[in-house]
């Protein structure tokens, strides 16, 4: 396998009549950061949730270094493998922001709870919200909610991180703090999976660019190549046209 | 007033505290255990499966249809012809056990349901079981919210636990009837009985105001997506 975290191959979701995911394939290596964009409604985070199985899928297959995670039976494990940070950060209401990071080190990782209040603390560090450590999530702002459940998912040592547009739930002067703790994950080399329209954070952070619509991966490439697409005048078929249709309608 | 005051103190008194303190070993027993029963019911309602959400409803219809009294003859009468003989004090509190537990189920039900879904959301993706999220997660935020529940619950059952003098336990009501009948004094010996279940009331109301204060948690009753 070399050094691919992640592969998918076929996967396939459908909700009672509509088919949600239609055969989606592709690798994750690591340190990839890989966004995927598209039209709401076209099974982003649908394909997400398959991924550590919050949501089943019908078919296909996932693997996660060599373990083939479809069928497998330990999927708590699994899930301990690959952290994942949601739109609306679901942050545990009754913990302070130092409780949701240490929960999981304590329950899950079965660590002493002193060194999981220390290391938690450090995570906390780590997003910039040690000085919100006793805070509980109501008196947190959006974005330092969400940068609490980011140190919550890293406290788990995950071989790759999954963002379910982590910053659309947010105003806009509270996704700067999140996309900055974002990029510097990535700068640092952590594996990721992310669906998000910021498209000043996908050009400088994502190593690839995957368009989805109608359930399927259309069009992929880097954020190079997509501009490179755009500003070329060959006149010959432009082969991000429908990627570059969408992100016009995003800038509206 | 003076013949009245000191007929309570010298003669009534002592058989009502020892009723008292019978009633409160009615409470103390039954309160600890309704609750377990609350939550285990309620979960298995919510979580478990058909057969076992089936069964928790068919057992909160059955006790909330029943009137306590009816519960209680059927503990204390019926179960001996199947082989088990209950003490009236073992049978009072099987029976309040039974009645309390139903009741805080549907509090602490409620409160379940009241829990955002993304909370077990998130708890499952951090790797935790279905069991321990439920635990760890879900259940200190139900407990919170049932409090005011089942704090009612235990109030009432101060006062419902007069009924196991009905199956001839002296608590503090069977005390008191028995004053009375030996003094003829009803209204008097009566009036003390209803002050000391109101002071038992009280002092439970404000415990659990308290409790209430200590366990809030800024802004989480007004938490909501």
């Amino acid at each position: 396998m070399g050094d691919t975290i992640l592969r998918v191959q076929g996967l396939s979701k459908r909700f009672d009549s509509e088919e949600v995911l239609r055969g989606v394939s592709f690798e994750v290596k690591k340190g990839d950061a890989k966004v995927f964009i598209g039209p709401s409604g076209t099974g982003k985070s649908t394909l997400l949730r398959c991924l550590n199985r919050l949501v089943e899928p019908d078919s296909g297959q996932v693997w996660l270094g060599d373990d083939e995670i479809t069928h497998a039976s330990d999927i708590d494990g699994v899930r301990r493998r690959m952290g994942m940070v949601f739109q609306n950060f679901y942050l545990f209401d009754h913990l302070t922001a130092l409780g949701n990071v240490e929960i999981g080190l304590v329950k899950v990782l079965k660590m002493p709870r002193h060194d999981a209040r220390g290391f938690a603390m450090s995570e906390l560090a780590r997003v910039g919200m040690d000085r919100f450590a006793d805070k509980y999530p109501a008196e947190l702002s959006g974005g330092q909610a969400q940068r609490v459940s980011i140190a919550r998912s890293l406290a788990m040592n995950p071989e790759i991180m999954l963002f379910d547009e982590p910053t659309s739930a947010l105003d806009p002067e509270l996704t700067g703090e999140v996309l900055e703790v974002m990029k510097r994950l990535a700068s640092g080399g952590m594996t990721m999976l992310v669906v998000s329209h910021e498209m000043e954070f996908v050009y400088s952070v994502a190593s690839e660019v995957l368009f989805m619509e109608g359930g399927v991966i259309v069009e992929r490439g880097t954020p190079g190549q997509i501009r490179e697409d755009d500003a070329s005048d060959t006149g010959a078929p432009k082969q991000f046209q429908r990627t570059r249709a969408f992100l016009r309608r995003l800038d509206g | 007033m003076d013949d009245a005051l000191r007929y309570v103190i010298e003669d009534l008194s002592a058989p009502l505290l020892h009723g008292a303190a019978a009633s409160l070993q009615l409470i103390v027993c039954s309160v600890p255990f309704g609750l377990m029963l609350g939550f285990a019911v309620a979960v298995g309602w919510v979580y478990g499966n058909r057969a076992v959400s089936a069964l928790c409803k068919a057992y909160v219809l059955l006790v909330k249809g029943t009137p306590l009294l009816i519960l209680l003859f059927v503990i204390y009468f019926c179960l001996p012809s199947l082989g088990l003989t209950l003490s009236p004090f073992a049978a009072s509190v099987t029976g309040f056990i039974m009645c309390n537990g139903a009741y805080n189920s549907e509090y602490i039900r409620g409160a379940i349901l009241s829990v955002r879904s993304g909370q077990l959301i998130a708890a499952r993706s951090l790797g935790m079981g279905r069991f321990q999220a439920i635990v760890s997660i879900v259940l200190p935020q139900a407990a919170r919210r049932a409090l005011p529940g089942c704090s009612n619950e235990v109030i009432y059952l101060i006062k419902y636990s007069s009924l196991a003098y009905i199956l001839s336990f002296i608590e503090l009501t069977g005390a008191g009837k028995m004053a009375a009948t030996r003094s003829f004094r009803f209204t008097l010996v009566f009036s003390v009985v209803g002050l000391v279940y109101l002071t038992m009331v009280t002092l439970a109301s404000l415990f659990f105001m308290w409790l209430e204060k200590k366990l809030a948690i800024p802004g989480f009753e007004t938490t909501r997506d």
